[in-house]
């Protein structure tokens, strides 16, 4: 069947911007109803109280506190780790036989469920380096669960960044180190900035890892050694108990902007500052 | 200015040293200081968050059937005791369990007896639950035997026409192989028969409500507290689930709430176990819908 | 000066990348001692084809969830590849760049609702739609690939259109130049161009649909039995760690980590798989 390359091109524009609406539409009918069903329950009393009577009242400001503290140190630890890793993947040793079981080795540890994570977590942070259920036990394990996704991503986007750039730079007297920071990492920063806010986003949304690790516990934690749950765990607790519907929904609907917030604030980071020539 | 235009022009005006190329591109420099400095706040509040030790306070991890309650009675233990810190943790009744033997947390909580292996634990049962099996309400069916119950669980019955309802298949909905409320129905009702593998598997008893509530041919087994009016609970051989017939032994389906610990607690640990044991304790337990121990014959 | 700098630099790359590599080895390797044993005592071929799952009675085998694990993730692929890859291609090529200022953030806030919003959102609206209108108890491998391919969505968009747009412009520009229609050039140029980062993305996709737990557990049924259509309920290796692991104590527990050493042993394989496709260009 010859279709014409007009035809072609003309079907295959219609299925590309179907596609692109059904992934819209599909994003509306989630969030949407969430956010109706929720936002009602969001007011400066559920933002600033804690859960009380197993979370049928008061607000859900411990679980607020929980997730942003296990996520930063869930991404300040793993961030600098991955990206230097990926850094010293591609830049400092040569394409053989060990970067390839490396690069195989961080693919195939992304697609461990989270929950074995989570297990590797409870006894070994948890139990075993008596850190107990605490803020620092969450972000650890979920470090080291977005440590394979943030060095894959990262190589990636280092990799795709064009050879020009760093020879021209080696021609002009510039050293690895000034290749490096200089030239590759700001064109690369873009791949990286995706990688690791797909790496917060998945920190947020966790629930398995964190309920043994981070705990479960409803007070405001005091410390990053106190146990704290975060609202994705929150959520799931509420509505698969069928405590409070409606605070679930309050807490997903959070959740969902919180998340929103972050990925606005990333994404304007990495378009002013990111050279956009190309 | 981008990298690649920068680069075109040192190339035109072959300038040697890119140094000045890099003092031109100042912009990115800030950018760099920027984000380092944000870096370096957040740790450095992290690190203070650190210095500030944590109070002792007692945790208690386990089962999440009954993490509900232990949250309900250690607010109000809070509240009669504002020094106290009380953490209640999830996990899981086994969970709990490996937490208390290996001292991670000070009590554990379990929703089933404990097995050959576990006791060497100290225990105490702080409340019974009832457990009541459930369908939806638009089901005609009012009341089955055990045996009915058993068999349509092993998948012998597998429409509701074989017990007096309409013609449908049968949606069976159990708990998880390592659950408690799983462990106490397999006992009291299944007997010698195995759960079908055909059995849809729910992890917790809010789980299964909801799916019974909207699944017209659906049946399923959870605590009896969180029996409302979205389900039905069955009779069972004539008798209803309700409170009273579970204290009073003619409804034999039940299961206790344990509290376990390494030993005998003492100190803290105790003083909150005395409040659970307590009359308040009890009370607060008895008005979400469990049975004190104190109460009726019990099992 | 300049060589120590350097020295130093590299030797501080080494540093960070032997920690963190020793760190990932170091959960493999805990992963494997926690579940040999028990794959030795039961025999291997027992624990990966045995058709019964039951802990009570001593039973461990994976064969139901190995088909779950896999019927649910090749219809993930099969109904999210395709609408990704386009809105990827739409992203990159397409769209007008206000337009595509308001879809990437919509996709970046696709991948950061948490996945048990996306199964309690599956549980309200998929399930009964499927139970309602196809029959079955509406839980179902069915409702689990249709839930999974939503949320592989991002991870597959985002991804692929960085490849795409990492592509120098020579590529496009020569083939406008030699005549190419838009969809001629991407189909015969810029994707087989980006074919290495697509691929990458497809697969840590997939990947990502094999590790999800949170969401299949409340829409997939997780009955231990083969499931005979897409209509049953099954149950996935992930799933069948996830509702057990925190109930489960020793031989149990040792069973579900050997689930754990299978799951790791089929993603690599997926990998060895994607890397033979990339090194083919």
């Amino acid at each position: 069947m010859k279709v014409s390359s007009r035809t072609a091109q003309r079907i295959a524009k219609i299925l590309i911007w179907a596609s692109a609406l059904l992934v819209i539409v599909i994003l509306l009918a989630i969030v949407i109803f969430i956010l109706i069903k929720g936002v009602p329950e969001i007011s400066w009393q559920f933002l600033t109280e804690i859960p009380r009577n197993m979370g049928r009242d008061g607000g859900i400001s411990s679980t607020i506190v929980g997730t942003l503290l296990v996520t930063a140190v869930a991404v300040i630890i793993a961030t600098p780790f991955g990206v230097g890793t990926a850094f010293y993947l591609t830049e400092y040793t040569r394409e053989g036989k060990v970067t390839r079981i490396i690069r195989f080795s961080a693919e195939s540890l992304s697609g461990i469920p989270s929950i074995v994570y989570g297990l590797f977590g409870f006894i070994f942070f948890v139990m075993y380096l008596k850190l107990g259920w605490s803020i620092l036990s969450g972000g650890l394990t979920l470090a080291v669960m977005i440590l394979p996704t943030i060095i894959r991503t990262s190589e990636e986007a280092i990799r795709t960044v064009s050879y020009q750039y760093r020879e021209v730079s080696f021609s002009l007297g510039g050293t690895k180190w000034q290749t490096i920071t200089r030239a590759v990492f700001p064109s690369a920063i873009r791949g990286i900035a995706v990688g690791v806010i797909l790496g917060i986003g998945r920190c947020v949304a966790e629930t398995a890892a964190v309920i043994l690790t981070a705990g479960s516990a409803l007070r405001m934690p005091g410390s990053i050694f106190s146990p704290t749950r975060t609202m994705a765990e929150h959520f799931y607790i509420l509505a698969r108990e069928g405590i409070s519907m409606e605070k679930a929904y309050g807490t997903a609907a959070l959740l969902i902007i919180l998340i929103f917030i972050i990925n606005v604030v990333a994404n304007t980071l990495v378009n002013r500052f990111v050279a956009k020539g190309r | 200015m981008s990298i690649k235009m920068l680069i075109r022009l040192m190339l035109r005006f072959k300038v040697k040293n890119m140094k000045i190329a890099i003092v031109v591109c100042r912009p990115k420099r800030r950018i760099c200081t920027a984000v380092s400095v944000v870096i370096l706040v957040l740790a450095v509040s992290l690190i203070s968050a650190c210095s500030n030790l944590n109070k002792a306070g007692i945790i208690v991890a386990g089962s999440t059937s009954v993490q509900p309650y232990a949250e309900v009675l250690a607010e109000e233990y809070m509240i009669l005791h504002p020094d106290a810190v009380i953490d209640i943790q999830g996990g899981g009744s086994s969970a709990g369990i490996m937490a208390a033997q290996s001292g991670t947390s000070d009590l554990g909580m379990s929703s089933r007896i404990l097995k050959d292996d576990e006791k060497s634990l100290w225990y105490v049962e702080i409340a019974r639950d009832g457990l009541a099996v459930i369908m939806n309400p638009a089901n005609p069916i009012l009341n089955l035997t055990l045996d009915q119950i058993s068999d349509i669980y092993s998948a012998k019955i597998s429409d509701w026409s074989q017990v007096g309802g309409t013609k449908a298949k049968i949606h069976i909905i159990t708990r998880e192989d390592g659950s408690g409320t799983r462990d106490a129905f397999v006992n009291l009702v299944m007997g010698e028969s195995n759960i079908t593998p055909r059995a849809i598997v729910q992890d917790s008893n809010g789980a299964v409500r909801q799916l019974v509530a909207d699944d017209p041919n659906a049946i399923g087994y959870i605590s009896l507290g969180l029996v409302d009016d979205t389900v039905k609970a069955l009779q069972l051989d004539g008798v209803a689930a309700t409170r009273d017939n579970v204290m009073n032994g003619s409804y034999g389906l039940s299961r206790p709430f344990l509290f376990v610990a390494l030993a005998e607690p003492t100190g803290q640990t105790k003083q909150f176990l005395d409040f659970v044991l307590s009359p308040e304790g009890q009370q607060i337990l008895i008005n979400e819908g469990l049975i004190s121990p104190s109460e009726g014959t019990g099992k | 000066m300049k060589i120590n700098k350097e020295k130093i630099s590299g030797i501080v790359f080494l540093l960070i990348a032997l920690s963190a590599l020793s760190v990932l080895a170091l959960i493999t390797i805990f992963i494997f001692i926690k579940g040999v044993p028990i794959i030795t005592k039961v025999g291997f071929f027992n624990f990966v084809f045995g058709m019964v799952w039951d802990p009570s009675h001593g039973a461990y085998g994976i064969f139901p969830m190995i088909i779950g694990s896999v019927s649910v993730t090749l219809g993930a692929a099969i109904l999210g590849v395709p609408v990704a890859i386009s809105c990827s291609i739409f992203l990159a090529e397409y769209a007008p760049a206000a337009l595509s200022n308001i879809v990437r953030p919509a996709i970046q806030l696709l991948a950061a609702i948490p996945s048990v919003v996306y199964g309690f959102w599956g549980l309200l609206f998929v399930v009964p739609a499927i139970r309602n209108y196809l029959g079955g108890p509406g839980l179902s491998i069915l409702a689990g690939s249709i839930i999974l391919a939503i949320m592989i969505l991002p991870t597959i968009i985002s991804i692929s259109e960085v490849s795409l747009l990492a592509l120098p412009r020579q590529y496009k520009e020569g083939a406008y130049a030699l005549g190419l229609t838009q969809w001629q050039t991407i189909r015969s140029v810029l994707l087989p161009a980006a074919k290495s980062g697509i691929v990458a993305a497809i697969i840590l996709g997939i990947g990502r649909a094999i590790g999800e737990t949170m969401a299949v557990i409340m829409v997939l049924g997780n009955a231990v039995a083969i499931p005979q259509s897409i209509l049953d309920p099954a149950r996935t290796l992930t799933t069948n760690i996830g509702i057990e692991m925190g109930y489960a104590s020793g031989e149990h527990q040792q069973a579900l980590f050997a689930t754990g050493i299978v799951l790791l042993v089929i993603v690599m394989i997926l990998n060895a798989f994607a890397q033979y496709v990339t090194r083919r260009k």
